[in-house]
């Protein structure tokens, strides 16, 4: 018989308000194996933690109940408490008396009840716990990024300036991303690439970095500390030892059709092609659905005009696989199609595009060299109307319900930009909030406001009607004048939202790391591990999280860095010991549980079984107690009861369920 | 919230808190400049209980329930609806004969909204 003790926490006011925790504790001691219990204001405190050490030592309890918040909260710091005093951590259980009960009661009586109802279980699951140990395994000193966008390539560099390999993962020919497209940044309005650059020249000279760009994240396995990944490296069909990065294929190439993804499909590029000057690596790659040889088979062009002899249009895809300690998803985004937004005629008029567009209209770079022009007929733009929010604060199936967060700051950048660089040109903001909490960011608003006269209207707009003279009849409302405007146009901007990456989920489902309805990765805790996956040794870094600007998506890729680092400064970590066990005797080698398990920690053998006295071969499942991860899928899946999750035993289930019901 | 507004509630099947006064609908509206009442302050009024002030208002058949504003609200808050809603409440008390159910066929085709078929009856009256 186990002699127990239950705790019972006020956590201040937050169980106390609604659960008559004295009531508790006077209940528990009826309960069998119960020689100890008693309430206290703070059980997480110092004092709190010296209470539970002090009735270890004086009752000579066996097992600990303590009545507090949700476990996720605080077992670990009342397993330690008790493994302090001697006694096993696995022989402690928390009752959760405030995320299930105190929080989601208003009546006393009956959160009282329900609380005593749950401290019973959690006693009556004590008396069948049993010490259990946590291994131990190896940690791989290694890091993988996926994605190598500014978060990635920081992440990338922060690891691997405190000493350890790190390999990036980027899915075009190039690192850079997102921010390789921007032409300026707010609020200082630094030119994008020249302060990008130089971090992915770093990255690339790096001696512990690794970039494998054009490839793909094909299928991961394993757990924290030691992750398998299998990486497709793409066929560049360009030898990365040969090319000397002359760039002379890409001028040759016959075939100039293709929408330039890098110029949001403004314009057209070569079938080889870099995706712009900056790139690295600066290797072209053949896009083998453009090129004329691949699909006509009579060009070779490029491999005619290169020096270094670098062409070889036979390479295959080619699958490498590395061993990880952690991952780091550093996805990031994409704007949201505007297909569903007619009103706006985008996709009718040339001159009504997003603000990624403008950007690479802006840019030197860009498909108009900078300078701003309309893109249907060339001319220069006089009236420019921008609006915000468009897919963004949606609660419909046509956008987004979240802020894309970063919208109200760039529009205000690129008014500013428009109004100094062409003084001449009437730029018009239709906005519903402008949110810009950040430092120097309401500033650098009301600068674009008051400085640069640009024309801020509250209110939204209908829609966007091309005209035929080639304007746009721009119709929308100013809600503090109480006027409908109709307002001329020669250009529309519109404020996109943003989603994440498209393969935000592909990738969450292959890290088994949990994901939001809107397909940004979940965080471990939304305040305390903004960085974390719930998935062990999965971190997180950038837009893939959430919607945030490049200040930061710098300091989270540090902070994830971080974070890596600390794993990987470790030689072992501990395993948890609540894994699953088979019993060979149940088992009838039906392979269920093998199928069900995401972790792939079950395997079947043939052994020697000795049935009360029968001797004889059978076909029985193993789990491999390092793979395995405790989720339960095989111990309800599992048809002959054969399965069973240490410190959650069937029995321990269902003793809980008991004491609930008695 | 008074009964009336329970009812235009309950006639929209709309919730009016949804609104987050971005004036789209205001925007959208063609007949704007001949209502008293814009579309956007459709919530207000409903919100604060004034339903008298808002079913005097000559803004309930100056919609031409074309549906813009029920389209293109990123809220779901439809202030047409809303309107068509409030319309209701006043043909109702009056308790007037509209179209009979008889000259309905004739005015069926394939292209009109069905809902628009609706509206117009309750909005035209004989």
């Amino acid at each position: 018989m186990q002699k127990i003790g239950v705790f019972v926490c006020h956590c201040g006011s937050n169980i106390a308000a609604t659960v008559d925790v004295k009531k508790v504790a006077k209940m528990a001691l009826k309960e069998p194996g119960v020689c100890h219990a008693e309430d206290y204001p703070y059980m997480c405190s110092e004092a709190g933690q010296s209470r539970i050490a002090a009735a270890i030592a004086e009752k000579g309890l066996t097992g600990i109940v303590v009545c507090s918040c949700s476990p996720r909260m605080h077992e670990a710091t009342f397993r330690k408490a008790a493994e302090r005093c001697g006694l096993n951590p696995y022989m402690v259980e928390i009752a959760n008396l405030r995320e299930h009960c105190s929080w989601i009661h208003k009546d006393m009586e009956e959160a009282t009840e329900k609380a005593v109802i749950l401290m019973r279980a959690a006693v009556a699951k004590v008396h069948l716990n049993t010490p259990l140990q946590a291994g131990e395994s190896a940690v791989t000193k290694r890091a993988l990024v996926i994605g190598g966008g500014i978060a990635g390539i920081q992440t990338a560099i922060d690891i691997a300036d405190a000493g350890y390999k790190v390999d990036i993962v980027e899915k075009t020919p190039s690192i850079g991303g997102r921010m390789s497209q921007l032409d300026k940044t707010f609020p200082t309005l630094d030119c994008s690439a020249c302060i990008l650059t130089p971090k992915m020249v770093e990255a690339a000279a790096h001696e512990n970095i690794t970039i494998h760009t054009y490839s793909e994240v094909e299928k991961v396995s394993g757990f924290v500390g030691n992750f398998t990944v299998d990486i497709r490296k793409k066929a560049r069909m360009v030898d990365m030892t040969k090319c000397t990065g002359c760039g002379v294929c890409q001028e040759k190439c016959p075939s100039r059709k293709t929408a330039n993804e890098f110029n949001r499909g403004l314009n057209t590029r070569s079938a080889i092609y870099t995706p712009f000057a900056q790139a690295i690596p600066n290797v072209p790659v053949i896009d083998t659905e453009s090129c004329i040889k691949f699909k006509t088979g009579k060009c070779g062009v490029c491999a005619a005009v290169c020096q270094a002899g670098a062409i070889d249009y036979k390479q295959q895809d080619e699958i490498i696989t590395e061993t990880y300690g952690a991952i780091v998803v550093a996805t990031g985004f994409d704007t949201i199609k505007l297909d569903k937004y007619g009103e706006y005629a985008y996709g009718q008029s040339k001159d009504v595009i997003t603000s990624l567009e403008l950007e690479r209209i802006m840019n030197a770079a860009g498909p108009t060299k900078g300078h701003l022009e309309r893109l249907s007929d060339g001319k220069a733009p006089k009236e420019i109307v921008f609006i915000q929010c468009v897919g963004s604060r949606c609660s419909d199936d046509r956008g987004k319900p979240y802020c894309s967060k970063i919208c109200c700051m760039y529009t205000a950048k690129h008014a500013m930009l428009i109004r100094d660089k062409y003084p001449d040109v009437n730029v018009t903001v239709f906005y519903i909030d402008v949110r810009t909490p950040g430092k120097n960011f309401d500033e650098f608003y009301r600068r674009a406001v008051e400085d640069y006269g640009v024309n801020y209207v509250k209110g939204q707009v209908g829609k966007v009607a091309p005209q035929p003279d080639g304007s746009l009849l721009v119709q929308g409302v100013d809600l503090l004048d109480n006027k409908q405007i109709l307002k001329k146009a020669d250009m529309v901007v519109l404020a996109t939202a943003i989603e994440p990456n498209p393969d935000a989920r592909k990738i969450a489902t292959m890290l088994t790391a949990s994901i939001d309805t809107n397909n940004f990765l979940t965080e471990a805790h939304p305040k305390l591990r903004p960085v974390e996956s719930p998935t062990a040794g999965v971190f997180l870094s950038g837009v893939c999280q959430g919607p945030k600007d490049i200040p930061e998506t710098v300091a989270q890729a540090g902070a994830a860095a971080v974070k890596v680092i600390g794993l990987l400064a470790k030689d072992k970590l501990k395993t948890n010991p609540c894994t699953a066990q088979a019993d060979e005797l149940l088992c009838n080698g039906c392979s269920t549980c093998a199928n069900v398990c995401p972790y792939g920690a079950i395997t079947y053998e043939v052994r020697l079984v000795n049935d009360h006295g029968i001797r004889e071969e059978r076909r029985v499942a193993s789990v491999n107690s390092a793979l395995c991860q405790g989720c339960g899928a095989c111990t309800v899946a599992c048809p002959s009861g054969a399965m069973d999750l240490q410190g959650f035993s069937n029995r321990q289930i269902i003793a809980e369920v008991d004491a609930i019901c008695r | 919230m008074s009964k009336q507004s329970e009812l235009i509630a309950e006639i929209s099947g709309v919730n009016p808190l949804k609104c987050m006064k971005c004036g789209k609908c205001s925007a959208s509206c063609p007949s704007f400049n001949e209502m008293d009442i814009k579309p956007h302050q459709f919530v207000s009024y409903i919100q604060r209980d004034d339903i008298e002030a808002l079913t005097a208002s000559k803004s309930l058949y100056k919609c031409l329930s074309c549906f813009a504003c029920v389209e293109r609200c990123p809220r779901g808050v439809k202030p047409g609806k809303l309107i068509d809603a409030a319309r209701q409440l006043v043909l109702r008390q009056r308790g007037q004969e509209y179209l009979s159910p008889d000259e309905v066929p004739a005015l069926l085709d394939e292209e009109t909204p069905q809902q628009l078929l609706m509206s117009a009856f309750r909005k035209y009256r004989r």
